[in-house]
């Protein structure tokens, strides 16, 4: 029975060494390193450079909207437009604001999106950049009155617009009112194209759900950048109904590209020179004649 | 020549194509993709371009490759409803932002296969013709190689049409019009012959408005230099039909056409 008796040795560690990690990694302060989402390498923040690619594949990292803006158009050219606008719990859902807070101070923003107006080369144009690390930019009663008023005061200055677009789509907690924006902005959409402005996305990780369904796929001209999510309903989602599963590059920009729903996939160090010669290519009536 | 040879040579998959004189008429050009309704068909090529660097123009053109595997992936010329879809989501862009539109065609005819059928290809390009006849921008058509039937005349609804020396544009391939009136394909000699399909015979018909030679002294230009040749006249032409008031143009296109 010597089996049964013989006992198993175990590797000994000092009890005190689990609490000694864990006190240590309380040191570490949050958001020094990430991982990159696709070649799975640590990525420490002080190693990405201004443009937010990861430094060894090159994957578009989540951008945030000041930084964007501060990489993409002329230096001192941003003037924010309704910068006072913050997030509300309309329907007192419990938890929300909550969320709100937390996404308020971690982000330092107000809102999901940013919205202004900008230069390119001198070429003026109203731009909006969504955050995805805001609520996952989902689109709440704030987020729609933002873009409604970037696309009003646009067609009112005649300008262009240019919209950085990224959401996992309504927002939950604002309920029926989140579902109200996508009637709200397309309006607003509508009445800039009908004015003969220039209307550009460019569909961001990830451009998912209402987003989808409707400001982001109302442009002249739809570009993403590479390897986004681009789609309506979640593939989980999607896949729960049908019962099977579905391809690895399902709703990705490139199989969006191939479908015949964006026009050019654009990778973030073209992105500049692109913006600048379509601004250059759509100028309106009015602005060539130099009104 | 032989009407059949003009035939031949409108088929030679190494001539002037609609890749080439975009990147000779632009400074900068940018490809746009997309039918927004199920697919990239690429068979058609449009975008849009600065001229000079300033005067922003809209081309569409179709586009046969030059090897098998390029051929392939452009259906060898031959667009689906969704490339005539996609030049008409471009062509009322250019409307909305007030850019002349050229098109450039050289097909055998568009895409014959059941999938083209079922999504549509004669709703496509009936559509096609009804925003071509109401754009009112400057618009100017030429035919490249072959134009051929619904697919080519789909895109050029134009204020003006002009054809290459060599290009040929008719109702159906000479051998599909044999096999249809003699029940012999093989007989596509003798149709093209008859069928008027030649760029000397069509600008007598006032069909078309201008033939572009493709050499002089019994020497042919390279694609290159017929190139080099055909981008001023280009420029010229849209000087040219910028000038006239946009009614007086939509109504010389309704009259264009209303004479036949």
């Amino acid at each position: 029975m010597a089996l049964f008796r013989k006992k198993k040795k175990y590797v000994e560690i000092n009890p005190r060494r689990a609490d000694e990690l864990r006190e240590r990694r309380a040191q570490i302060p949050d958001g020094l390193a990430e991982r990159c989402p696709k070649c799975q390498a640590i990525i420490f923040q002080n190693s990405i450079e201004s443009d937010y690619l990861c430094p060894k594949c090159n994957y578009h990292l989540q951008f945030p909207a000041l930084k964007r803006i501060e990489w993409l158009v002329d230096e001192g050219s941003f003037r924010e437009w309704d910068s006072n606008l913050t997030a509300r719990d309309p329907l007192n859902f419990p938890g929300y604001q909550e969320k709100l807070d937390r996404s308020q101070s971690s982000t330092e923003l107000k809102e999901a999106v940013v919205t202004g107006q900008a230069e390119i080369e001198h070429l003026p144009f109203a731009l909006g950049v969504m955050d995805s690390r805001f609520v996952m930019a989902s689109m709440g009663t704030v987020v729609g009155e933002k873009l409604t008023r970037l696309f009003e005061q646009a067609t009112e200055k005649k300008l262009p617009v240019v919209l950085y677009i990224a959401s996992g789509g309504a927002r939950m907690q604002e309920g029926i009112l989140s579902l109200m924006q996508m009637a709200k902005i397309s309006q607003a959409i509508s009445k800039h194209s009908q004015a003969g402005l220039f209307y550009c996305t460019v569909l961001t990780h990830p451009t998912t759900g209402g987003v989808t369904a409707s400001f982001a796929m109302q442009g002249d001209i739809t570009l993403a950048e590479p390897e986004a999510t681009i789609g309506f309903a979640g593939k989980r989602v999607i896949e729960q109904t049908i019962g099977s599963d579905l391809p690895e590059d399902f709703q990705t920009a490139e199989s969006v590209l191939k479908n015949g729903f964006i026009d050019h996939i654009v990778p973030r160090k073209k992105q500049t020179q692109v913006l600048r010669f379509l601004l250059t290519a759509h100028r309106t009536p009015a602005e060539s004649a130099g009104v | 020549m032989k009407a059949y040879d003009i035939v031949k040579k409108a088929r030679d998959i190494q001539r002037l194509s609609t890749i080439e004189i975009i990147n000779a008429l632009c400074s900068d050009f940018m490809e746009l993709h997309g039918d927004r309704r199920m697919t990239d068909d690429q068979a058609v090529v449009g975008g849009v371009g600065l001229i000079e660097d300033q005067d922003p123009i809209t081309i569409i053109g179709i586009q046969k490759g030059r090897n098998t595997e390029e051929n392939i992936r452009r259906n060898f010329g031959s667009s689906g409803p969704a490339g005539y879809r996609k030049a008409e989501r471009l062509m009322k862009q250019a409307e909305k932002f007030q850019r002349p539109v050229l098109t450039l065609i050289n097909t055998a005819g568009a895409d014959a296969a059941p999938d083209s059928e079922e999504y549509g290809i004669g709703e496509a390009i009936a559509s096609m013709l009804i925003t071509m006849s109401e754009l009112t921008v400057p618009t100017l058509a030429i035919i490249l190689g072959e134009g051929g039937s619904g697919g080519a005349i789909a895109l050029a609804l134009s204020d003006q049409v002009w054809m290459l020396e060599n290009s040929i544009y008719s109702i159906l391939s000479p051998e599909g019009f044999a096999s249809i009136l003699w029940k012999d394909s093989s007989l596509a000699a003798e149709a093209a012959d008859i069928m008027k399909l030649t760029a000397t015979e069509l600008k007598e018909l006032t069909v078309i408005d201008r033939v572009i030679a493709e050499g002089e002294k019994g020497k042919t230009f390279s694609n290159e230099e017929l190139a080099e040749r055909l981008i001023p006249e280009i420029k010229t032409a849209f000087e040219e039909l910028e000038k006239q008031d946009s009614k007086d143009r939509v109504a010389n296109r309704y009259e264009r056409f209303r004479k036949f």
